[in-house]
């Protein structure tokens, strides 16, 4: 029905462009320069019009529809069965599949019945919701259609609707980040309810299973996230370890060194790097360079877990150096020329006027670059989940398996999850945590960026 | 007096200064070394990584099938004669196939022997010729040439990925006696001496292996607690008891070496059959027939051979029994390698022989339509009104700041707000693309915004300006002349993002999009996966040639990626307009 709907929508629309546009014309008759607007914004005005009614009625009607159909669907079961979510999710499954016909069996009158009911409810409220769409929008038509004369302002107002629906898709933006604040905030405080944060934030264990029966022992529930920072922040560690120094020497001799052939063959490079899907880098981290450091530790007497934080952690750096090097590339860039031209004026050689004036001068953007590399490193998924393994120890050792948030997030909520249960919503907790920490970092990044790039603009 | 010096103007000794030039100038090259190393470094990681992919991957492209001769029996596939599909396609074709694969071993006999032999066929090896009567039945009653799936274990072996191997031709004259079971075998030549110094040698490895192990573990006992520590030592004990037996048996070098499974095996090809030796000795091995010899005839110099099979039986997935069927098809040109099409044409699976990515491309295919038919709408005008028609004012100072912040949110947060908004909330369906796309609009939507006002931003306003000038209002100048020169750079940054969405993989974990899906997807509400999570997945199974699997779809999906990353460059080449 919603697709009868949205096609006899857009053929409304189309055919009543048309007609405006064809009325407009025809009342300026020989003399098009005697309207106002040009006659495809008279088509324009009609069409969005009739786009728009229909709309309406549709985000107005949809809610409504859907309720009376379940309300129709559900009168005649038993209430027992449907006091909880789960229980009515089940029986309109049920009416699903003996509308489509693939019920299993043969289905209790009660539920035939249902699904009866449940079917001539949807076609009566697909039919109400279609006349009352096309009325409406015929309606605001005829209406329209009067409009249509040489001096009706049709762009003005075609203009502004424009004009909105822009504003409308970049606060799109503004929506996904409240989005996000609220798909986590709400469960973290239910979280919260379940576990004091004070628990959360200073505990010393993590093992998010929860006893299913009160009885069961030993699975009691641990959400102190001191091991996932730890872990979080040793891999960050050997990644920025990693990153930091080639991510900034590769900038700096981009930057300073380089031809401008050289250049056209190393910045695709990088760029090639930074386009590598992480689940490559992590199928490369976890098959192929942590049996590698697994061997060379044995070789010398050490015992290295087969899911190394340091496999992770090396792999992790590979992937931000391409951030570290074009972001610090940028700021080296925007350092002015004078200040070099000061430097050999000096006599200083080319390195020593890099340590001492450029590097200086482009600190705060190199800072911001290095800190963005962090928050990409504790925010990155893959390479971790596939490299850096389960177990929650709370280690500085770099040859054994760490948890990070990421990886945790994403063992709890991928597979059959229990709602409202304490695991779950410790997933959302460990979410927040991470957006609100990329958040505060990414954004004192960029604003000292932005200070910088007007302290030298 | 040092006046003198000094009154001349002349250093007493240039000597520290020229020094300190020369320290500056190392300096200097040390400093430009460094950065050259540091791009020298990061392009050998890209390079290893790229090789590592593509050698792991390459063997999946291609597979071994056996060509049998079998006859389409109708009393197996259509019983009635009826040439109903149903009935055709219900047909037992694997007893066919199963019978045309033991009449090559006729040797074959226990029941025990038969399985192991059907253990070289894939479960879906009767896919093939299914479809091929199927397609058409006029070919029930004939003899047809069908090929055959082998299983993955047979194919990584004859990939040789099982095991080495190492051939050697026979010196001197063969001669066999068998007593009982037990064949022994003489050579005129030198040729068993040399094996068994090779034997020796392998046991030699094999105890250095076993010392060195038990060494490394020592050393963690004073680390741990009296538990594990006991549970260890135990562990040492064995290896120690196990190396000290290993040393007897390789002090006395005449005495013969007893073949186990944890040894390389040693296989002696003659008259047409094949002898596995469970016992060496300097003159002769004592042994057991795979395939029994057609004649107990002394054999010529180089008429026969022994075979390594370097890698222990115990450490393989394929035993010598079937190892040796598989090489002695493979000489008499019953398999064959061929492109894997099958790869391409199917849905995944459990079997990594019958596994495809068709499934997950399709479902890539899916999503990224939703992403790109929301995110480029959206993201062009959001990027139009905030470069064009946004008042300056702190409303849309929060937006951009939002909008820039948004760019580097951690994928795996639009993961879980796709599972608390649109599957919890909205109540959408699970593992669909449509869900899938969603996410990821939303998470490339800053970088196609940040691209398309870059775009137009690089439009001179001269244009803009000339249009205004013979009187077109605001919109039509951006609309008509503005955004049409905007829109290579606007179409390089959505393919720039949609490579992006391509690569992703965590968000889609979170909205469910890791089930085990067998069924090619028909829609943006079906259940399904996309490539980098089959990627995930794949890479997560124990078998080996799903390894190959993994390796040969994240191939295709750096095609595509490289394919998108082309594609933009060469727009932007073509179209991109300097002014």
């Amino acid at each position: 029905m919603t697709a009868t709907y949205f096609l006899i929508l857009a053929l409304l629309t189309v055919s009543l462009f048309l007609v405006g546009r064809q009325r407009a014309s025809s009342l300026a008759g020989a003399e098009p320069s005697s309207l106002h607007s040009l006659p495809s914004y008279h088509g324009m005005f009609l069409a969005a019009l009739i786009a728009l009614s229909m709309l309406l009625v549709y985000v107005l009607g949809a809610p409504l529809a859907n309720r009376y159909v379940e309300a129709q669907a559900l009168a005649g079961i038993d209430p027992a069965t449907i006091a909880d979510g789960l229980g009515r999710s089940a029986v309109f499954r049920d009416i699903h599949s003996i509308l489509a016909g693939t019920y299993a069996g043969t289905a209790s009158p009660e539920l035939a019945n249902a699904a009866s009911a449940y079917s001539s409810a949807v076609s009566l409220t697909g039919w109400l919701l279609l006349i009352g769409g096309v009325a409406l929008a015929l309606a605001a038509a005829m209406m329209g259609f009067r409009l249509i004369g040489p001096q009706f302002r049709a762009r003005n107002s075609v203009e502004r609707l424009i004009k909105y629906v822009l504003l409308a898709c970049s606060a799109i933006a503004v929506l996904t980040t409240i989005g996000i604040v609220f798909s986590v905030v709400f469960e973290t405080i239910q979280f919260f309810t379940k576990v004091s944060p004070i628990d959360f934030l200073f505990g010393l264990q993590w093992s998010p299973q929860t006893a299913i029966r009160a009885d069961q022992v030993g699975s009691s529930g641990a959400f102190g996230i001191v091991p996932l920072v730890v872990g979080t922040l040793l891999i960050t560690v050997i990644a920025i370890a990693v990153a930091g120094p080639l991510g900034l020497f590769a900038a700096i001799y981009m930057a300073e060194y380089a031809s401008p052939r050289t250049r056209a063959i190393v910045k695709p490079i990088l760029e090639i790097l930074a386009g590598v899907p992480t689940v490559v880098l992590g199928f490369f981290a976890a098959l192929t360079v942590a049996p590698f450091i697994r061997g060379w530790g044995e070789t010398f007497g050490l015992s290295v877990s087969s899911e190394s934080a340091l496999a992770a952690g090396l792999v992790m750096g590979m992937m931000i150096i391409p951030f570290v090097s074009s972001l610090s590339d940028d700021v080296i860039n925007a350092v002015p020329q004078s200040l070099r031209d000061g430097s050999y004026a000096m006599g200083a050689t080319k390195s020593e006027t890099i340590k001492k004036v450029i590097l200086p001068a482009a600190l705060p953007g190199i800072v911001s670059a290095f800190m963005l590399a962090i928050s990409r490193a504790v925010g990155e998924t893959m390479i971790v989940v596939m490299a850096a393994g389960l177990a929650a120890n709370l280690t500085f050792n770099p040859l054994e398996a760490v948890t990070t948030f990421t990886v945790q997030i994403k063992t709890i909520l991928v597979g059959d999850q229990e709602f409202d249960s304490a695991k779950t919503l410790s997933a959302f907790a460990l979410g927040f945590v991470l957006f609100f920490f990329t958040l505060v970092l990414n954004f004192i990044a960029l604003q000292i960026v932005k200070r910088y790039r007007e302290q030298y603009d | 007096m040092t006046d003198i010096t000094i009154s001349n103007g002349i250093p007493v000794t240039d000597y520290p200064r020229d020094a300190l030039v020369k320290k500056r100038y190392r300096a200097e090259r040390r400093f430009k070394f460094y950065g050259i190393a540091a791009i020298i470094l990061t392009a050998l990681f890209l390079s290893v990584v790229l090789l590592d992919v593509l050698f792991k991957g390459l063997p999946a492209f291609s597979e071994y099938r056996v060509d049998l001769k079998v006859t389409a029996d109708q009393a197996a596939l259509d019983p009635q004669n009826t040439r109903d599909p149903v009935t055709l396609l219900a047909g037992n074709y694997d007893k066919i196939i199963r019978d045309a694969l033991a009449a090559q071993f006729p040797d074959v006999s226990t029941r025990a022997e038969r399985r192991a032999l059907n253990g070289l066929l894939s479960s879906g090896a009767s896919d093939d010729f299914r479809r091929m009567i199927s397609g058409n039945p006029s070919l029930i009653g004939q003899e047809v040439t069908v090929p055959v799936l082998l299983s993955d274990d047979a194919d990584q072996f004859l990939k040789g990925y099982q095991t080495s191997e190492i051939v050697l031709e026979g010196t001197g004259t063969l001669s066999q006696t068998l007593n009982g079971e037990t064949y022994s075998l003489r050579s005129t030549g030198d040729d068993f001496a040399k094996a068994f110094q090779e034997m020796q040698g392998f046991l030699f490895e094999r105890l250095e292996k076993l010392t060195t192990e038990s060494a490394r573990l020592e050393k963690l006992i004073p680390g741990l607690d009296a538990n594990a520590a006991s549970s260890l030592q135990s562990q040492i004990d064995a290896i120690k008891a196990e190396a000290q037996t290993l040393n007897a048996r390789i002090t006395d070098a005449n005495v013969a070496i007893e073949l186990d499974e944890k040894l390389p095996s040693l296989l002696v090809n003659v008259n047409g059959g094949t002898i596995k030796a469970s016992q060496i000795s300097p003159s002769g091995i004592d042994g057991v027939k795979l395939i029994t010899p057609a004649s107990a005839e002394a054999a010529a110099p180089g008429s026969w051979s022994m075979l390594t099979l370097v890698t222990p039986e115990s450490n393989r997935r394929v035993q010598d029994q079937a190892a040796i069927w598989l090489t002695k098809m493979k000489s008499e040109g019953l398999v064959e390698r061929a492109f894997a099409t099958r790869f391409f044409t199917s849905g995944d699976s459990r079997e990594p022989e019958l596994a495809g990515i068709r499934g997950a491309l399709t479902g890539t295919l899916w999503t990224l339509a939703v992403t790109l038919l929301l995110c480029l709408p959206l993201g062009v005008g959001a990027a139009i009104y905030l470069e064009e028609f946004a008042p300056k004012n702190r409303v849309t100072e929060i937006i951009e700041i939002n909008i820039n912040n948004l760019a580097a949110v951690p994928s795996i947060v639009f993961g879980l707000l796709g599972l608390a908004m649109f599957l919890n909330f909205f109540d959408l369906p699970r593992s669909a693309p449509l869900v899938g796309g969603l996410v990821l609009a939303l998470l490339v939507m800053p970088t196609i915004i940040i691209a398309s006002r870059a775009a137009l931003r690089s439009v001179p306003p001269s244009i803009k300006e000339a249009a205004l000038g013979v009187g077109a209002s605001h919109q039509q100048a951006i609309f008509h002349h503005v955004l049409p020169l905007a829109m290579p750079g606007i179409m390089t940054g959505t393919i720039i993002g949609m490579a992006h969405a391509l690569g992703e993989t965590a968000p889609l974990l979170m909205i469910g999009m890791v089930a085990f899906i067998v069924d090619i997807p028909g829609g943006i509400t079906d259940a399904s996966t996309v490539l980098p999570v089959q990627i995930y997945l794949w890479s997560d199974l124990p078998e080996v040639a799903f390894q190959a699997k993994t390796a040969a779809a994240i191939l295709v999906l750096l095609v595509f990626l490289f394919v998108m990353n082309a594609a933009a460059i060469m727009l932007r080449r073509r179209f991109e307009r300097r002014w």
